[in-house]
Parts: structure tokens; C-alpha cells; sequence
């Protein structure tokens, strides 16, 4: 079928379901209706602030915050720390995910692997993490070390667990029939075993993010001269709530970037998964 | 006669310890080259565990099997990657370069009469159209022993009729030693040179089917051997439990 016989068939089908076609059109206005009560809010806060309901002292409105986001990006403050903080999550994450894979596929491929790995991160994986801060500041001073070393810490864990039951969750039906189609242990594992487990693994990376913002929120909190939490902690001396705001907002939006980073990546790689080939 | 692909002496299996009963109790079989056999029994009787004797799966502990190097199962459930589209699935573990295996399998998924989802999600086929995929993925290895498991068992009743036709096709065309494990007589009547009926581990019945192919079941002698098998296996015409109603 060509593209316009498609097109002008979908055109007859909705003609003929009315009802169909009412229902997008209310899905479409639904994705604006979600942001209404939230930009509703907003206008509240702005006109409570206006209206000297709430000190502005203490929650700055979100009018100002927009001026002081704006200041700060002109003057290149915002940006300049944006980098930093983003160049600790990255390193951070690189070494998290080089040793949760690593780790992940020794436990996971061997049992000789899990019996030497599993126990030790299982032990690790219960002390919260955080937990180490003094130990790290310790070991490696109050410098970039302990800031990027707490990234990697907590976002190891998701990574390596979700991995290692990835991996041992495949389906043995599917490596009975790889034997049979004559795969070897290489082949199994490069065209059976880690395709099986991606899913679950990219939900780890999903919950390692997460963790790495957490990290990193507490990791510049301590005597940071640069990145979004110096930033904060500095407003705070001030009492510049806007400009605290303005961090909190950066994090949030850095959250939710990466969030939709690991979708779209979900999304290439996934493809093979029914509710995703519906989407598309 | 040709010298047989399979060869069973004494072939013992069991689960658990030696002191209960085997699952298969030394069984004889042999198989022809390009000879098709049927596999009947009721649910339970070792037809699988067989199967997958035959497929190499399972090690031969009691007991002696000669097997050919090429073997190919179809499974009861498709057993298709999810994550490689149709025509790799059929590809996968093929040797050669690239190009050639990526033809091979295209030829296979033609004679199966799937060319247009070669690039199809296996999640996205329908059930017939995964059993011919997982046909194809046997056929491209050209066995010469071909294990089906059941293949037909969950699909709807008119695919199944086809699905049947095409592999007497393909069987006809590629000439493998063929085993069909199933639950269904007449199946078996439809297909097979030879039907063999496991009960309690041993070869109860070795029975040759010479109806004249492509076989129909209005045939002349058809039926007859339909009853012959269900009594054998303890089903009367009319689909009752024999083994119940004399009790």
C-alpha cells in the first residue's frame, strides 16, 4: 500500500469513527490540561507574594527566580557551574557503570564470579552510602575526589543489581534453543544473555541517575567553590532564596533530562518490545 | 536399507534415584534417513524427554544413541529471540559470511512463505507465522534430523491444517529424517511412515502407515488405523477413557 492510499484510508476510517477521532483530540488537549493546576499554582504563589501573604524573605516568587535565572545565565555564573557540577555526574557515572557492568557480568556469567562479588556489594549495598562522606572526605580530601568517588559509589549498586538479575532471569528455554542453533558460550551470552537482561539494566541506569544527583547535591554541600550546590549553599549566606531556587530548579530539570535521555535510549534499543512498536 | 541417522539401544532415563521407575525403559529405535516417524503418547509418557534425547539436550546416562551431527528442533513454543528480527532469528548460529547466511535464511523464510516479515519483530507475529519462523530457523541448517515437539499444539485449528500440509511440503522437498512428537492421531496418520506409541518408557507399538500420499482422511484404511491407535492408547472411538469405563 502507498503512503497516500494510507493516508487517505486513516482519513476515511476516522470519517467513519467520529468517535475515534474526538477521543485524540482529547488526549492531545489532556497533554496541555496536565500542566494547567501546576501553572495555576504558580500564578497563586505569584499573587499570594504580591499580596504580602508570603515572605518573600523566606520563599522568593517565582518571578523573581525567573529575574535571577535570567541575571545569572547572562552574567555566565549559571552556565559556568552547570559545567562543573555536570562534569562530576559524568565522571561519576562513567566509572559507576564501567565497574557496575564489570562486576554485574562477573557475578552474573559465573558462579565463581557471584560467590567472590555478590556478597561483598550486597554487604556494601546496605550501608547507605552516604553514610561514608566523613570516611571519603578523609580519604581523599574535601577536593573533586570525594565529590565524583560518592557519584560512583551510589550509582554502582543499581546497576550492578539490576544487571546481575537481568542476567540471571534469562529465559533457559531460549539458551536450550541458542545450544541447539549451535551458539557457544560467547555467542549465548552476546546474542542471548545481555539482550535479555538490557531491560532491566537500563532501568538500573534510570535509578543510578537518580542516585548520582542525590550524590551530588550532598557531595557539593561540602565545601564546594563551584557547581550547582556551591551555588545554593553560597544564596543561602545571602539569603538569596530566588537564586536557591533557581538551583533547585536546575537540579530538578538536570533530573528529568536524563530521565528522558535513558527513554530515548530505551526507546533504540527496545525496539523489539510490543508496547514500544505500538508507539511507533 | 540405508544405514539409519538414529540409532537407540537400550536407552534408559531416569529422574530420580535408580530404585524408581524410569522415565524411559530401554527403548530400541532406529530411524531411516529422510524417514518420517510420529511420536504418540499420552501427556507424561516420556515423549519429550525422547525428543530431547534425540536433540542432544538431555545426556544419555543408560543406554546407547548414535545421533548425526545436524540436528534441528522445532519447540511446542516458538522459542524466538525477541530482540533480532525474524530473518536474523533464522540466521543465527549459521556459519559463512554474512551476506550468504542473511540469503540463506531470506530463501528459508520464502519457502515458509514469510518473506514479507523478514524484518518483522518475532513479538509482533502472529502464532503460526512464529512456527514458520522457527521452521525456517530448522530447515536453513538442513538437518538431517529434524525433532518437531509438538509444533502444532497451540495454534488455532484451521492454521494448524495448514501448518501441517506445509511441513509434509517441506519434508517432502528436504527429505530429513523427521520425528514428530504429538498428542494428535490423526496428525500422526497425516504425516508419518511410521507411528510409534510410548507407554509407561517402552515402545508399546511400532506401527507402518502405507497410505498413499498426499494422504487425506477420508482415505480407505485411514480410519481403521485411527482406532487402532487411540485403543492402543487407551481412548476409545468416541473419546472416552477405556482404561475408566472397564474399571
Amino acid at each position: 500500500m502507498s503512503a497516500s492510499t494510507a493516508i487517505a484510508d486513516r482519513a476515511t476510517a476516522a470519517a467513519h469513527h467520529p468517535a475515534r477521532s474526538r477521543v485524540s483530540a482529547r488526549v492531545r488537549g489532556g497533554r496541555f490540561r496536565r500542566f494547567l493546576v501546576p501553572l495555576l499554582l504558580v500564578v497563586l504563589w505569584q499573587a499570594a507574594a504580591q499580596a504580602g501573604l508570603v515572605s518573600s524573605r523566606l520563599l522568593a516568587p517565582p518571578l523573581d527566580i525567573a529575574a535571577a535565572a535570567w541575571t545569572l545565565t547572562a552574567s555566565g555564573e549559571l552556565p559556568y557551574h552547570l559545567l562543573v557540577s555536570l562534569q562530576r555526574v559524568v565522571a561519576g557515572l562513567a566509572i559507576a557503570i564501567t565497574a557496575g557492568v564489570a562486576l554485574g557480568l562477573i557475578a552474573g556469567l559465573s558462579r565463581l564470579g557471584e560467590d567472590a562479588v555478590d556478597a561483598t556489594l550486597q554487604m556494601l549495598r546496605a550501608l547507605p552510602f552516604l553514610a561514608l562522606v566523613p570516611l571519603f572526605i578523609l580519604w581523599f580530601g574535601i577536593g573533586e575526589t570525594t565529590k565524583i568517588a560518592l557519584v560512583a559509589l551510589g550509582a554502582t549498586f543499581p546497576i550492578y543489581l539490576t544487571l546481575f538479575g537481568g542476567i540471571r532471569g534469562v529465559d533457559p528455554k531460549l539458551l536450550e534453543a541458542g545450544r541447539i542453533l549451535g551458539l557457544g558460550r560467547a555467542a549465548q551470552i552476546r546474542h542471548i544473555i545481555l539482550p535479555s537482561a538490557l531491560p532491566q539494566a537500563l532501568v538500573g541506569l534510570r535509578y543510578a541517575l537518580g542516585t548520582a544527583w542525590l550524590s551530588l547535591v550532598v557531595g557539593e554541600q561540602i565545601n564546594a567553590t563551584a557547581g550547582i550546590g556551591f551555588l545554593v549553599m553560597d544564596a543561602r549566606e545571602f539569603l538569596r532564596t530566588d537564586i536557591i531556587m533557581v538551583g533547585l530548579l536546575v537540579y530538578a530539570l538536570l533530573g528529568l533530562g536524563a530521565d528522558q535521555l535513558v527513554r530515548a535510549l530505551e526507546r533504540r534499543a527496545l525496539a523489539w518490545r510490543p508496547s514500544l512498536i505500538r508507539e511507533a | 536399507m540405508a544405514p539409519s541417522v538414529v540409532r537407540l539401544r537400550g536407552l534408559t532415563r531416569r529422574f530420580q534415584g535408580p530404585a524408581a521407575p524410569p522415565v524411559l525403559d530401554r527403548i530400541d529405535l532406529g530411524i531411516a534417513p529422510g524417514e518420517f516417524v510420529a511420536l504418540l503418547g499420552r501427556s507424561g509418557s516420556g515423549k519429550t524427554t525422547l525428543l530431547r534425547t534425540l536433540a542432544g539436550l538431555d545426556p544419555v546416562t543408560e543406554g546407547e544413541a548414535v545421533l548425526p551431527q545436524r540436528r534441528a528442533v522445532v519447540f511446542q513454543e516458538p522459542r524466538l529471540l525477541p530482540w533480532k528480527k525474524v530473518w536474523h532469528n533464522v540466521a543465527l548460529g549459521l556459519a559463512g559470511e554474512a551476506r550468504a547466511t542473511r540469503d540463506k535464511a531470506l530463501e528459508a523464510l520464502r519457502e515458509v512463505e514469510l518473506s514479507h516479515r523478514a524484518e518483522a519483530w518475532p513479538l509482533t507475529l502472529s502464532g503460526g507465522e512464529a512456527q514458520r519462523t522457527g521452521l525456517a530457523r530448522a530447515l536453513v541448517r538442513q538437518p538431517e534430523l529434524l525433532l518437531l515437539d509438538e509444533p502444532f499444539a497451540s495454534l488455532d485449528a484451521l492454521t494448524r491444517l495448514r501448518m501441517q500440509s506445509l511441513v509434509a511440503e517441506l519434508w517432502q522437498a528436504h527429505r530429513p529424517a523427521v520425528l514428530l512428537v504429538t498428542h494428535d492421531v490423526e496428525e500422526a496418520l497425516l504425516l508419518a511412515d511410521r507411528v510409534l506409541v510410548l507407554a509407561n518408557g517402552r515402545l508399546a507399538e511400532d506401527l507402518p502407515v502405507s497410505l498413499p500420499r498426499p494422504r487425506r482422511r477420508a482415505a480407505e484404511g485411514f480410519d481403521m488405523l485411527r482406532v487402532r491407535l487411540l485403543n492402543i492408547l487407551g481412548v476409545d472411538e468416541d473419546g472416552h477413557d477405556a482404561a475408566a469405563r472397564a474399571a
